[in-house]
């Protein structure tokens, strides 16, 4: 069996009555990083939690490495980081000591050289003996990362591991997790910038009003939902779209100096080659052409409206 | 058994408070004398003797007992509820950890220094009165059942508190008045019969008197009937909290 994790039919009432995840499935391959995404309160930190053993299940069942997470919950939560989406430390505490309290927590020997491993590649080693009250907001959600990697986990759970985290911060983020790829951990992570998950990610779920809308390869879901427009400028405005180039579906600029043209990157033929034949048979003089790729952005605002119509 | 686990919660517990010793050694040492000038020196010199034990002697046990008490619970139930309150418990809760071995970390750590000021304060008394130790070997178990049941009792009360006032509530409010009303100060037997009555009803004066009997070898009830009240609150402490964590009352939404 090569999914690490494995989530079936899970659904979550919380005791205020309200339905948090309806019957969620989610198989998750050893290796792989999975973006998952969706609105605020989607249920994403919901799912994070259960599967993590913070939050009780209503129903259904999650293994972690073959381990069902109620019976064999000290195997399941061995194999299992988290960094948790609010910044939740111990002001008083100093850098080093809480990273080492987790590490013992999970039944891990000292080991104050993997300790300084990870405080270095964090860029929190010069800062390990400070309070955490005296860091900045970036360095705590950091101090959280090293908290999660210090028992050696095989699987990780980043909720919102980049919000209010600059840009170059962000993009540190993304070289720790390339990294911890290559050591073959895998990572699930939660996140509103789209473009983080387009980096990252090698499969992306969509979920909304606990439902998972989604699961699909990055790649083939932008190849198969992604469509490319092309901008045609013209030389001289035009009143309308003229009638032999109905076919197409164009749509005309404001100004009249502009054609937009939508077509599918799946389709066998863009139509493109005909279409600009065409535009030069009915006498139209071009001055630019430029095409551009639907974001992941896009197909994720699609999804969700489509949901909630 | 995680045992890294139990010793990573104790040392972590403890840190806390070797990190303010001067202060978790000080202040018991004041409060006692205070007690011992206040009690022992005003009121002793009205009231000479207590079933033969000079007043300020008969007064130790029970000055041990109030202090054990009150910090075991405030102990006890700090500990768990700061990780509550900060919001650090994801970890202790999403770690390979049983509530046993939960316990064990923070109730023996707060039991542990529930202890020490017992042991401050005993070393304390000594420098006021004459006391000699009828049976130390039952003084040290009633010491040990009483600081872990009540550190036990404050990690319920950590749990279930939803604010700091909520943690200070019950002490206040039922806690101290019990151990004031349970013969810290007095023996039940000064009172008259309808309140002699009443006092059984209340579970310290198990506590003190057989506490009491340790040192003096006289005590207000049987001291096996001690023994088995303490050891049954223990008990009825222990299956509350292993249902806590099954239940994830209050700690798992
Ligand atoms: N302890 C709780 N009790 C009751 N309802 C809750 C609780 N925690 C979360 N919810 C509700 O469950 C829903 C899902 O919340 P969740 O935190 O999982 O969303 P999310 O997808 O992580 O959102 P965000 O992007 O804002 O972090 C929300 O409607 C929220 O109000
Ligand atoms: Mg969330």
């Amino acid at each position: 069996m090569s999914e690490i994790l494995s989530v079936k039919n899970l659904g979550k009432s919380y005791d205020t009555g309200f339905t948090a995840l309806k019957n969620v499935n989610l198989d998750i391959e050893e290796g792989e990083i999975l973006a998952l995404l969706g609105p605020n309160g989607a249920g994403k930190t919901t799912l994070i939690s259960i599967i993590c053993g913070i939050a009780n299940i209503t129903s259904g069942s999650v293994t972690v490495g073959g381990y069902d997470i109620g019976r064999d919950y000290r195997k399941a939560r061995n194999l299992i980081g988290l960094v948790p989406q609010e910044i939740n430390l111990e002001p008083f505490e100093k850098v080093i000591n809480t990273v080492r309290f987790s590490r013992g927590l999970f039944g891990k020997k000292p080991d104050d050289a993997f300790i300084e491993k990870i405080l270095r590649k964090l860029s929190l080693w010069d800062k390990r003996n400070n309070r955490t009250m005296e860091l900045s907001g970036g360095m705590r959600r950091r101090v959280l990362i090293a908290k999660a990697l210090c028992h050696e986990p095989r699987i990780l759970f980043l909720d919102e591991p980049t919000a209010g985290v600059d840009v170059e911060l962000r993009k540190d983020m993304w070289e720790v997790v390339a990294e911890l790829k290559k050591d073959g951990v895998t990572i699930i992570l939660t996140t509103h910038y789209i473009e983080e998950a387009e980096a990252i990610a090698d499969r992306i779920a969509v979920i909304n009003k606990g439902e998972i809308l989604l699961v699909e390869g990055k790649d083939s879901l932008m190849q198969r939902m992604g469509q490319k427009c092309m901008t045609i400028e013209l030389h001289e405005p035009i009143p309308a779209v003229p009638d032999s180039l109905s076919a197409y579906g164009l749509e005309l600029g404001s100004d009249g100096t502009s054609l937009v043209y939508t077509y599918d990157t799946r389709a066998e033929r863009t139509g493109i080659t005909k279409l600009l034949s065409d535009l030069s048979e009915a006498g139209l003089v071009l001055k630019d052409l430029q095409t551009q790729q639907n974001s992941l952005e896009d197909i994720f605002v699609g999804l969700v409206k489509e949901n909630a119509a | 058994m995680n045992l890294q686990a139990v010793r990573s919660i104790y040392l972590y517990e403890m840190a806390r408070f070797f990190r303010s010793m001067i202060q978790s050694f000080v202040s018991p040492v004041i409060s006692t004398s205070l007690y011992f000038i206040v009690f022992g020196a005003a009121i002793g010199s009205r009231i000479q003797e207590v079933e033969g034990i000079s007043y300020g002697a008969f007064i130790v046990p029970g000055l041990i007992m109030l202090s054990v008490i009150t910090q075991a619970i405030s102990n006890g139930s700090f500990g768990i509820y700061f990780p509550k309150f900060v919001g650090t418990v994801f970890e202790i809760l999403s770690a390979p950890v049983n509530y046993f071995e939960i316990i064990l970390g923070y109730v023996g750590a707060a039991a542990t220094k529930a202890l020490f000021i017992g042991v401050v304060i005993l070393g304390t008394s000594f420098f006021f009165v004459d006391i000699t130790i009828a049976h130390p070997l039952a003084m040290v178990l009633f010491l040990v059942l009483t600081s872990v049941s009540f550190s036990l009792l404050g990690f319920i009360l950590g749990i279930w508190a939803k604010s700091f006032e909520q943690l200070q509530l019950v002490p206040l409010l039922i806690v101290t008045p019990l151990i004031f009303l349970g013969g810290s100060f007095y023996s039940i037997t000064m009172l008259p019969p309808f309140w002699q009555t009443v006092t059984l009803f209340n579970p310290v004066v198990y506590l003190i008197s057989g506490f009491r009997w340790a040192f003096f070898g006289v005590a207000d009830v049987p001291v096996l009937i001690s023994l088995v009240a303490i050891s049954g609150f223990l008990g009825v402490c222990l299956l509350f909290v292993a249902w806590i964590f099954r239940s994830g009352w209050r700690l798992r939404s």
